[in-house]
């Protein structure tokens, strides 16, 4: 299909099936595949946490029901220790790659950006099909893994070698750790070409009057996010090719001299484990912003609506959100004080580290200070923007335990590491995702999700949720390690045995909250309320396209902004807020 | 149709000021091993520190959340000044002093002076020295003997036997004394740990000892602190290598001076024999 400039023609041909559905270059249908596909990844990832909460909790019982799902990781009913890493690393995987990217920087953003610049479509839509199909053979090849000989890999989503790099040295680190590799590359090419189109989008395709400083924090964040992303990235995609090189090739960039694995001396020379650590954590760290700051923008878009405010310290939220883009690129080490890197260094990245709590209390300042003077509407995705506050608060605290390097010697690869990241990558991500499923549901689909539903859900997720993470805070304060198949040998573990059963507990029900999600979405899509243009009365651009919008998104006329993105309770208006399309000469601009 | 908001604003400021009194009540408790080293003690401050600080942080946050969903879920209108310059100049400010002073004084008070302690202070000359290997899945444990030298190793010798590849045409390997996963110490008196691994990285996690570090194939890491309480303790793996991770147990026996030589001098007949 070929594009033309869109002020030559405003509306587009009809498109055939094949082109409108599968492989359309539409950024709006992109981003509903990028959230379908990614929700499909996000309930295989539950599917395999719950069977590692069931080994956790019973390590010793007998489950026959599974030993028919996988002959020969769960034999005769017991899961292997092999199997059980491997459903960590796949977890851990399919969770941050393929759940979270997915939905929120991939989904949301190819929705979003062009609708609330104004813009037609993406700078490049073909490129932006072809991230999409991309991402496909990364998820089968994925997921394909799993039954190979040896199983998916086991080393961690770390993949720290030796272990991830010598095939001999654990089952999954044959085929299983390949594949990982390959579908990890290709997940960063996809991403790649994603986050092109965003900055591209977001600097050249501007509706008249779009200035930078009024555009919705949801565009910024994913601005700043693909920026980080696109530097970060290639750190790993060269990682990974070495690492290809040394399992493949037989070079020795991440291995010593010496190491005798599986009772055989290895001809490696010269290589040094932590140089992959140096570069998995450049792009590591980097990528925990890329999908916290969307997240963070979103909650904002979400909460202001609702509270019929303006966002307080809509500037300074910028700043901070550059300001911590700056600082998670140069804090990487903070994931490797104890790794046996130079101490001193340890210091600098320790200190770094610490800095981020100032911008990141800032913005949590400033989400809960939108809320003071309003008039609050309830809705679910007022609920779930709330609630997002509150692990962005709890979840970030935790974060000066493990950023402080003396804390961090007690903490490293125990729970408390494992509850951290999830309140925050798990957490504050998932309830984003919620708040803006629910807050843009409408203009996805022109119809909205159910209330009684969605509130069901919020409350099924938030305290769970608590029960869950805030629960292994604690047992990893106790000492427990991450990443054990069987930690019942362990006395001094004895005072905190009720922990993995209450988490259980929680996990389970977490889950069957989100079938209720589930079941919002099916239900809602054939029978929610139908929803108009601007059914939440929001300010910002894409609430003045039809829902759902057209291809093309608005008809002959494309938005010209007069104003900023929040103009809630402006004194010279007659409603209590202003659209940003609105004219200065029908009401003077505030912002 | 009857007003909802009130009673959902009020529904859930209760939940979240539950869920940030909960998770301070439940920090309360003590929930860290009982130490038992000399530098362990600071890193537990810096731990209460913390403990202390964020929840503190987490309760008067959900208070105010909690507070505002309440108050503003049932106003009838929106407040018609909007907020100005200077507030929000304040409330961003305020949160950065804060932060910088609990943070980073934190860590540069409390957390660096004992990080630096332990990871950039040479050993004591009297301290014990101890070699620990780690491998696919066990510790082994060497100490120098009366010479206090390590006996060379090399990787090509390793068989079953020899599990460090120790050369035994080294004079200095005569009197080296092996263990498996078991590591003796005396009490108070300092330990220097020789940190390495044969095959993959391991990390050498003492719980009681707030010690932990990665042992990494290719290098030889030291690291050396003084337990002060007599006992058992446990050892274990805490960096992923591979599936056998969850059982590299082993023991520290931190026990008396006296008893110390006595097991030197059991542990040197036996070598003799």
């Amino acid at each position: 299909m070929t594009q033309v400039a869109p002020a030559e023609t405003p509306v587009h041909q009809k498109q055939r099936f094949l082109s409108r559905y599968v492989f359309s270059t539409d950024h709006k249908t992109i981003g509903i595949q990028y959230y379908l596909t990614g929700g499909l990844m996000g309930v295989l990832g539950a599917f395999l946490a719950a069977l590692i909460r069931l080994q956790l909790t019973w390590p010793t019982t007998q489950w026959n029901f599974l030993a028919k799902l996988f002959p020969t990781g769960m034999e005769g009913g017991f899961m292997k220790p092999e199997f059980y890493i491997s459903l960590v690393t796949m977890h851990g995987t399919i969770m941050i790659f393929f759940f979270v990217s997915l939905v929120l920087v991939s989904g949301f953003g190819n929705y979003l950006i062009p609708l609330q610049v104004g813009a037609r479509d993406m700078a490049f839509p073909f490129l932006n099909m072809l991230s999409y199909w991309t991402i496909v053979p990364a998820i089968l090849i994925a997921a394909a893994s799993f039954f190979v000989e040896g199983g998916a890999a086991g080393s961690g989503w770390t993949a720290y070698p030796p272990l991830s790099a010598v095939p001999s040295a654990a089952p999954g680190s044959g085929l299983g750790q390949t594949l990982w590799l390959l579908a990890v590359a290709l997940f960063i090419v996809s991403f790649t070409m994603g986050s092109l189109n965003y900055v591209t989008t977001v600097v050249n395709l501007r509706a008249k009057g779009m200035s930078m400083m009024r555009m919705p924090l949801t565009v910024w964040s994913l601005l700043i996010a693909s920026i980080i992303g696109l530097l970060a990235f290639p750190a790993l995609t060269a990682a990974a090719i070495m690492l290809l090189f040394d399992r493949h090739l037989g070079t020795s960039f991440y291995l010593p001299a010496g190491l005798f694995i599986a009772g055989k001396l290895l001809s490696n020379q010269g290589g040094s484990p932590l140089l992959w650590q140096h570069l998995f954590w450049f792009l590591g760290h980097p990528e925990v912003y890329v999908l916290i700051l969307p997240a963070l923008g979103i909650t904002f878009d979400v909460l202001v609506p609702f509270a019929r405010r303006p966002a307080f310290g809509y500037r300074v939220t910028v700043y901070c959100l550059v300001a911590i883009a700056f600082l998670s690129m140069v804090v990487w080490g903070h994931h490797m004080f104890v790794s046996g890197m130079n101490p001193l260094v340890g210091e600098f990245f320790s200190i770094g580290t610490l800095l981020i709590t100032i911008p990141s209390t800032i913005i949590g300042v400033n989400m809960i200070a939108s809320l003071w003077g309003g008039k609050l509407r309830l809705t679910t995705a007022a609920f779930f923007a709330i609630g997002t506050i509150s692990f962005f608060g709890f979840g970030g605290l935790g974060g000066l335990f493990l950023g402080n390097a003396a804390a961090d010697i007690q903490l490293h690869d125990t729970a408390f590491v494992v509850g951290h990241f999830h309140f925050m990558i798990g957490g504050v991500t998932m309830l984003a995702i919620f708040s803006g499923s629910y807050y843009w549901f409408p203009k996805m689909f022109g119809r909205k999700l159910s209330e009684l539903l969605g509130k069901l859900h919020f409350w099924m997720t938030l305290v769970p949720f608590y029960g869950i993470f805030a629960t292994m805070h604690f047992y990893g304060l106790a000492g427990a390690p991450r990443r054990y198949y069987n930690l019942s040998q362990y006395a001094f573990l004895e005072g905190v045995r009720w922990m993995p059963i209450v988490i259980t507990v929680f996990a389970f029900t977490l889950i069957a909250g989100q079938l209720l999600f589930l079941v919002n979405l099916v239900w809602s899509l054939w029978a929610g309320e139908k929803a108009e243009a601007n059914p939440w009365e929001a300010t910002t651009l894409e609430w003045s396209a039809p829902s759902p919008p057209p291809h093309g998104n608005w008809g002959e006329n494309e938005p010209v902004v007069h104003r900023g993105a929040y103009e809630y309770g402006n004194p010279d208006a007659k409603e209590d807020f202003v659209p940003q399309t609105v004219p200065t000469h029908q009401v003077p601009a505030h912002s | 149709m009857k007003d909802t908001r009130p009673t959902l604003g009020f529904a859930l400021a209760v939940t979240l000021w539950f869920l940030g009194i909960g998770v301070f009540v439940l920090g309360a408790r003590r929930y860290l091993p009982e130490v038992a080293s000399e530098h362990g003690k600071g890193i537990d401050v810096m731990l209460h520190y913390l403990l202390v600080t964020t929840g503190t942080l987490i309760v008067i946050g959900h208070l105010v959340l909690g507070y505002f969903v309440f108050r503003f879920s049932r106003t009838a209108r929106v407040s018609p000044t909007l907020p100005g310059a200077t507030a929000q100049r304040f409330w961003s400010v305020a949160p950065a002093i804060l932060m910088t002073l609990l943070a980073e004084g934190g860590v540069l008070v409390l957390g660096i002076p004992v990080f630096g302690q332990l990871y950039t202070q040479d050993p004591p000359a009297d301290a014990v020295v101890v070699e620990v290997t780690g491998e696919q899945f066990t510790w082994n444990v060497r100490y120098p003997g009366a010479d206090g030298e390590f006996g060379r190793t090399d990787p090509a010798l390793i068989t079953d036997a020899n599990a460090l590849g120790v050369d035994e045409s080294d004079p200095a390997a005569d009197d080296d004394m092996h263990e498996l996963a078991l590591i003796y110490v005396p009490v108070n008196r300092p330990v220097k740990v020789r940190l390495r691994s044969k095959d993959v990285l391991h990390s050498f996690f003492l719980p009681h000892h707030r010690i932990k570090q990665d042992a990494v194939p290719g290098m030889t890491i030291e690291l050396w602190f003084v337990p002060n309480r007599e006992g058992e303790f446990e050892i274990a793996c805490a960096e992923l290598c591979g599936f056998g991770h969850y059982q590299m147990r082993g023991f520290l026996r931190v026990v008396s001076d006296e008893e110390f030589e006595r097991w030197l001098a059991e542990k040197r007949e036996a070598g003799r024999r």
